[in-house]
């Protein structure tokens, strides 16, 4: 069926400790090779911890799933060196129609704003992202990715889990210090936890169809409310590499999913929304229902949820795999920390305070974005007309269209890992929020401000700065005007970088703390403080 | 006074929530005859009778064409 790609078949290899009976103890087990769990064993090795990823699969993705891949989730590959393939082959587009019945209602332009490597969105295939997650993995010597082992149960002692996980040669048991649970909506690791995973579960079904189609149909987001070729329900379509088109249809409650997903019931809509004459042939199909929902504590013990086994939401707005991946982000530097014995245990909590406030701001925008497409009653059909009536006429219901409000980080707002400001800022780089990139120069060559953030905790600073250690944990200086140029002023700009400036900058590259001049013993304690440590000043 | 048809809303979001999930428990009817009362509450807020007139003119179109 697929003529634009082929599925690679990764070979199951027996392991040492399998084989020899041996019973072993590995600081991370990763359950699940998605694209969060791949991106956790990428973040976790990076930052120095061994891991073993286990999948009961053998091959990536069926079917282009994900496909939206946003800035925030580029810049975290870029800082595992993944990102310039994603967006090579990715299809970047910014702006989007919205139509109502046959007319245009509404159209938004991303807008990004100019002087950041990464662009505001990228249309990708989940099986290219998998497959070149899975070669940087292969060239990576401290991760262990074994194919075909599933985890068939788990238990905790105080301070490791063990993992029963059977494989083609039978059964055998793993330790682990900690686990990472990434094996989706339908997880069996959160099953085997007992945790909650409670929510909204909307009575609707969705038809994702993938199309390969050499039309010169602008590179936009299309997305309809009742149009004439599908009347009483939305469509969207969407463009990905290798001239295969994504394609959403509505399709109400009443429907047999088996029978939509066959081609002879899929040709027919898609006909019906192409044209007759538009030539193309299906790749893939499927049919999805979806619910907005989280885990009560993203921590059980040692095993931590992440990505949609933590967090399930509907599709619009892009916020799946793209928050999953910030829970990656925002878990490999603090579980490498405890490991390393530089930080307490009670850091990890940290990730749920953080991570939970993410997910609960993605479920609000994910469902608000789903109330409005599906209208759960006449009343509230009435609205959504009328506001899509009104959008083609007046500005004010513009803002109120809400087609997915596409996915952006949420600022660390209130996290305890965050120390207040003293003083008067402008601009948006608050404790808690991610590092807006920007344009410099190192050496006189051209680069991006945030490839120089990240590899540990930075001190970005306007004027003299020195290394400072709390606990053992060092901060080291970037400093601008030495380490590299503020060539177009736009650091300076971005960080309301008046002379003197300093930053404290987590490995995940948000803001900790911030000062108007360099005081060593204030960012020591910010430090503690991001660090977990209890009572840091 | 001029009718402002210009973004004026906070949280657009917030709000559209918070005006469907009020009729969320209400039937058809009872939806209806809230919006009548609403419509009412409102106007007299604005007060301004040319104001009213021309919202009321765009609110009977369909998209700016006749409903």
């Amino acid at each position: 069926m697929f003529q634009t790609y082929s599925y690679p078949e990764y070979a199951y290899v027996p392991s040492a400790e399998q084989v020899e009976g041996r019973t072993m103890r590995h600081p991370v087990v990763i359950i699940g090779a998605g694209p969060v769990g791949l991106t956790a064993a990428l973040d976790l090795a990076a930052r120095g911890v061994p891991c073993v990823v286990i999948d009961d699969n053998n091959t990536v993705s069926v079917g282009s799933r994900a496909v939206c891949y946003a800035k925030r989730p580029l810049e975290i590959w870029d800082r595992l060196g993944l990102a310039d393939r994603f967006i090579d082959k990715g299809i970047s587009w910014k702006v989007g129609k919205v139509f109502f019945g046959d007319r245009q209602v509404y159209q938004f332009d991303l807008l990004p704003e100019g002087g950041h490597k990464c662009p505001a969105f990228i249309n990708l295939q989940q099986y290219y992202l998998e497959e070149w997650m899975v070669e940087a993995i292969a060239a990576h010597p401290r991760i262990d990715l074994r194919w075909k082992h599933k985890l068939i149960s788990l238990r905790q002692e105080g301070d490791h889990a063990i993992l029963t996980v059977e494989t083609p040669d039978g059964i055998f048991a793993m330790e682990a210090d900690w686990v990472i649970a990434c094996d989706g909506a339908n997880s069996d690791t959160r099953r085997m936890v007992g945790a909650e995973f409670t929510g909204q579960f909307f009575q609707d079904r969705f038809l994702i169809a993938d199309i390969v189609m050499k039309a010169d149909f602008p590179t936009e987001r299309w997305f309809w409310f009742d149009p004439p070729f599908h009347r009483n329900q939305s469509a969207l379509l969407h463009k990905q590499a290798d001239d295969v088109w994504r394609l959403d249809f509505q399709l109400g409650w009443d429907t047999d999913p088996t029978e939509e997903k066959r081609p002879e019931k899929v040709i027919p809509r898609v006909k019906a929304m192409l044209g007759d004459d538009v030539e193309f042939e299906l790749e893939w199909a499927s049919v999805y229902q979806f619910a907005c929902r989280r885990i009560g504590q993203f921590r059980h013990g040692r095993v931590l949820f992440a990505g949609d086994s933590a967090h399930q939401v509907s599709p619009f707005g892009a916020r799946g795999a793209n928050t999953g991946v910030q829970d990656i982000d925002n878990l490999a530097w603090k579980l490498a920390l405890v490991l390393k014995g530089q930080a307490p245990e009670s850091l990890i909590d940290s990730y749920h305070d953080e991570r939970a406030f993410a997910a609960d701001d993605n479920l609000l925008n994910s469902t608000r974005s789903t109330d409005f497409i599906t209208p759960k009653s006449a009343a509230s059909r009435r609205f959504r007309d009328a506001v899509l009536d009104l959008a083609g006429v007046a500005d004010f219901a513009k803002p109120l269209v809400n087609s997915g409000r596409l996915s952006a980080p949420t600022p660390y707002a209130n996290s305890a890992l965050n120390t207040a400001d003293a003083g008067e800022w402008a601009g948006r780089m608050s404790p808690g929020t991610v590092c807006a990139d920007a344009p410099v120069t190192v050496r006189g060559k051209p680069d991006w401000l945030i490839r120089h953030l990240g590899q540990g905790f930075t001190l970005l600073s306007f004027g003299d700065a020195e290394t400072v250690t709390a606990n053992g944990v060092t901060a080291l200086p970037l400093m601008v005007g030495r380490d590299l140029d503020d060539a177009e002023g736009l650091v300076a700009a971005r960080y309301d970088g008046k002379p003197g400036t300093c930053y404290l900058i987590r490995p995940d590259q948000h803001v900790a703390a911030r000062w108007r001049s360099f005081d060593p013993a204030a960012i020591a304690g910010a430090l503690a403080r991001a660090c977990g440590a209890e009572g840091a000043l | 006074m001029q009718l402002n048809l210009s973004p004026n809303i906070a949280d657009p979001d917030g709000f559209y929530e918070y005006l469907v999930d009020s009729q969320r428990e209400m039937g058809d009817e009872a939806a209806n005859r809230m919006n009548a009362r609403l419509i009412l509450i409102l106007a007299n807020h604005v007060g301004d009778a040319r104001v009213l007139r021309e919202a009321i003119r765009l609110a009977a179109t369909s998209g700016g064409r006749p409903d």
